[in-house]
């Protein structure tokens, strides 16, 4: 992926910008709001991680708005230290695709910016999800592995739905609350890595390989070996 | 009293007195109403007199101007008759020839001002040697006679001028009164929000346990003190809290900081070999994690009880929100050999933050999950009773002595029995926040054995209405 950073913190864009270089993207960096808002004017993007305060005249707000304004739609994540949920409900009526707060773990930014891509993608419907031997009918609601039907509860199913989508891809345990659970809140307890556990149990126990991984640090991922 | 020395000294601020503004009001008003009281008063008794002459002249001439037609004899006759049945002597008249003779009335001689051309006239009269003011009516009549119908007006004219003098005298008296009101009222004014400027006053420069004094009537002053107190209640709670949260950050944040810089520390000089330093990294890592979620937390709650989340409020379905909640959380505590029931309401109107009553929920049921031993039973439920919306979670759990009920919902008060269970002594303080929030309380309650936590909030149809400025 192409992606541009608008950060001015020079530790934080350099960590953002050399921890994107290593899972493979090109990153371009602007450390103010006006050549932030040059470059994804004049150039192709797939995603854009913008602070909301910036130097230079142009804040975040102000350079997204110019940006959707001018009818460009690349995918924009806000990485700011705003962290009250006006900040955060402001910052995507603007036209936000999503919003992280400071400080922030690099591997939850990283899934959340590699999310932004694919979710640019999935606008067309799509009935079928197949990961290796994994397959899921949205249609008729069913998940066969190697042939054979796994019965899921409904959570379970939207749960896996999620992961497919994301094959390949590492996703939060914050990611999955908001979009399996729309939860917005941090839970002190361990739900998700039970349900994650459940859902492995009827998916991955009963056959040789195993689909689900736990990330590190990170979060889970499904991925077909 | 510095305000009133400077009022002295300058008119321009004198001018910019509240009060003194409303007692020129007051007495412009007030001079206004008595002046149009006067103009009425005016009209209605000098002007009243006025036209009942008028009247009265009229009708007298219409009836010797019916008998002039029989003849200029009859005419005479009934102005004879006339005079002669005029008990009050105020009538007046005088019929002459052609050559301004008199032939019949009361006149001795045709006044010299009245001409042909005149219809109405006040005239000075001399009669029988009195003197006299006369309002009289010329009609000049076919064959060249003259008839002048009068009444004498003099003791009229009197009355008017009594009345015209007093009306004139009445602006001076009004104006002379209402300028004293003005000055009273003021003064009123001054000495009733000399009180509020006060407590105000006091209370900005520190004296926080200042208040206006109220004088119980129930007025509106009554009413804007109450409002003021409220207000400056409101304005010392949200100081203690930043006290309490300061204090709590000096006093709590040290330890997990101290921590993770011992850790680093002692990385950076013991470590032996790069696996070494990688964990206690990582240690460090986890610790400032905890720090930034404590400071979250503190924030999340600072934000809710500032109350600016209202203005997100929306209707929603609390029923299947809580059913999701239990759901979410019934897999970890199976996990945990608990179990986990629910007693909700398929459908429960509420109205409120719905992310934020999710947050205080699951707050509930991450405490439950924690303290309850394994085997025990936690219930979420819902219901409506009396006007009131109870959310409440219950475990079986070691739950808090009753002494201590009252502080467990301040920020970083741990228990005994949580000494040693991870955790920042937030998440009961932010349920009572959004307690709060919405018009509630937080209640907790013993479960024999164990925590009943119940957040009992306004029902839909009272919460909907503008909420109290708790």
């Amino acid at each position: 992926m192409r992606i541009l950073v608008v950060e001015d913190d020079r530790d934080v864009a350099g960590f953002v910008a050399k921890g994107l270089r290593e899972a493979g993207h090109v990153v371009e960096h602007a450390d103010n709001g006006r050549d932030g808002l040059f470059l994804a004017a004049s150039e192709n993007f797939d995603a854009i991680v913008l602070d909301r305060m910036l130097p230079g005249g142009v804040d975040g707000l102000r350079l997204l708005e110019t940006l959707r304004a001018q009818n460009n739609q690349t995918p924009v994540l806000f990485l700011s230290a705003l962290a009250q949920v006006d900040d955060r409900v402001r910052g995507l009526k603007a036209g936000g695709d999503d919003y992280m707060t400071k400080p922030f773990a690099f591997a939850e930014l990283l899934a959340r910016v590699e999310a932004l891509n694919r979710r640019g993608k999935t606008e067309a419907p799509v009935t079928k999800l197949v990961a290796a031997d994994l397959e899921m009918d949205l249609l008729s609601r069913t998940v066969r592995r190697a042939g054979q039907k796994i019965d899921l509860q409904p959570r379970e199913f939207r749960l896996l739905e999620y992961l497919m989508r994301h094959t390949g891809q590492v996703v939060t345990r914050t990611m999955l609350l908001e979009g399996v659970w729309d939860y917005h809140f941090d839970p002190q307890t361990n739900v998700i890595d039970v349900h994650v556990s459940r859902l492995r149990q009827k998916v991955d126990k009963p056959f040789p390989t195993a689909l689900i991984h736990t990330i590190r640090n990170a979060g889970y991922m499904l991925r077909a070996e | 009293m510095r305000a009133d020395l400077q009022l002295a000294l300058h008119p321009l601020e004198l001018l910019r007195s509240a009060g003194l503004r409303l007692g020129l009001i007051y007495a412009v008003l007030f001079c206004l109403s008595a002046l149009v009281l006067s103009a009425f008063l005016w009209w209605s008794t000098a002007g009243l007199l006025d036209r009942q002459t008028d009247a009265a002249i009229n009708a007298d001439a219409q009836g010797l101007l019916e008998r002039f037609v029989e003849g200029p004899e009859a005419l005479v006759e009934t102005i004879q008759e006339r005079l002669a049945a005029n008990v009050d002597d105020d009538a007046i008249y005088l019929f002459t020839d052609a050559l301004m003779r008199p032939i019949a009335g009361n006149l001795e001689r045709w006044p010299r001002v009245i001409t042909n051309n005149v219809e109405w006239a006040e005239i000075p009269i001399d009669r029988a040697g009195v003197r006299g003011l006369a309002r009289i009516r010329n009609f000049v009549l076919p064959g060249g006679f003259h008839l002048l119908v009068g009444r004498d007006v003099q003791a009229r004219a009197e009355l008017r001028r009594i009345i015209t003098n007093a009306l004139f005298w009445v602006p001076v008296i009004v104006v002379v009164f209402g300028l004293a009101g003005a000055l009273a009222v003021r003064g009123l004014f001054r000495l009733t929000i000399a009180d509020v400027a006060a407590a105000a006053n006091a209370f900005s420069r520190g004296d926080l346990t200042r208040r206006v004094r109220t004088s119980g009537i129930g007025d509106e002053f009554d009413r804007l003190a109450q409002e003021i107190n409220t207000m400056l209640d409101r304005v010392t709670a949200l100081m203690d809290g930043v006290r309490q949260v300061s204090n709590a950050i000096a006093h709590d944040l040290r330890t997990p900081i101290t921590r993770a810089r011992a850790r680093l520390e002692d990385a950076a000089s013991s470590a032996r070999n790069e696996d070494d330093l990688r964990a206690a990294i990582e240690r460090a890592e986890a610790d400032l994690d905890g720090i930034v979620a404590v400071f979250q937390a503190l924030l999340r709650i600072s934000e809710i009880e500032a109350g600016s989340r209202r203005s997100a409020f929306t209707r929603f379905d609390l029923g299947p929100l809580l059913s999701d909640m239990a759901e979410l959380y019934t897999a970890a505590a199976e996990e945990n050999g608990q179990a986990l029931e629910q007693d909700v309401p398929p459908i429960l109107p509420a109205f409120g933050d719905r992310d934020m009553l999710q947050q205080a929920v699951a707050n509930l049921l991450d405490n439950a999950l924690k303290f309850s031993p394994p085997g025990s039973t936690i219930r979420l439920f819902a219901r409506t009773a009396g006007g009131r919306l109870e959310i409440g979670v219950s475990d079986q759990g070691p739950g808090i002595p009753p002494e201590d009920r009252g502080r467990a919902t301040e920020r970083f008060f741990r228990g005994e029995s949580a000494r040693n269970t991870p955790g920042s002594g937030l998440g009961l303080a932010l349920v009572q926040a959004v307690a709060a929030l919405h018009g509630g309380v937080l209640r907790l309650e013993g479960n024999d054995p164990g925590l009943k936590a119940v957040i009992a909030l306004p029902a839909p149809s009272v919460a909907s209405a503008p909420l109290p400025s708790a």
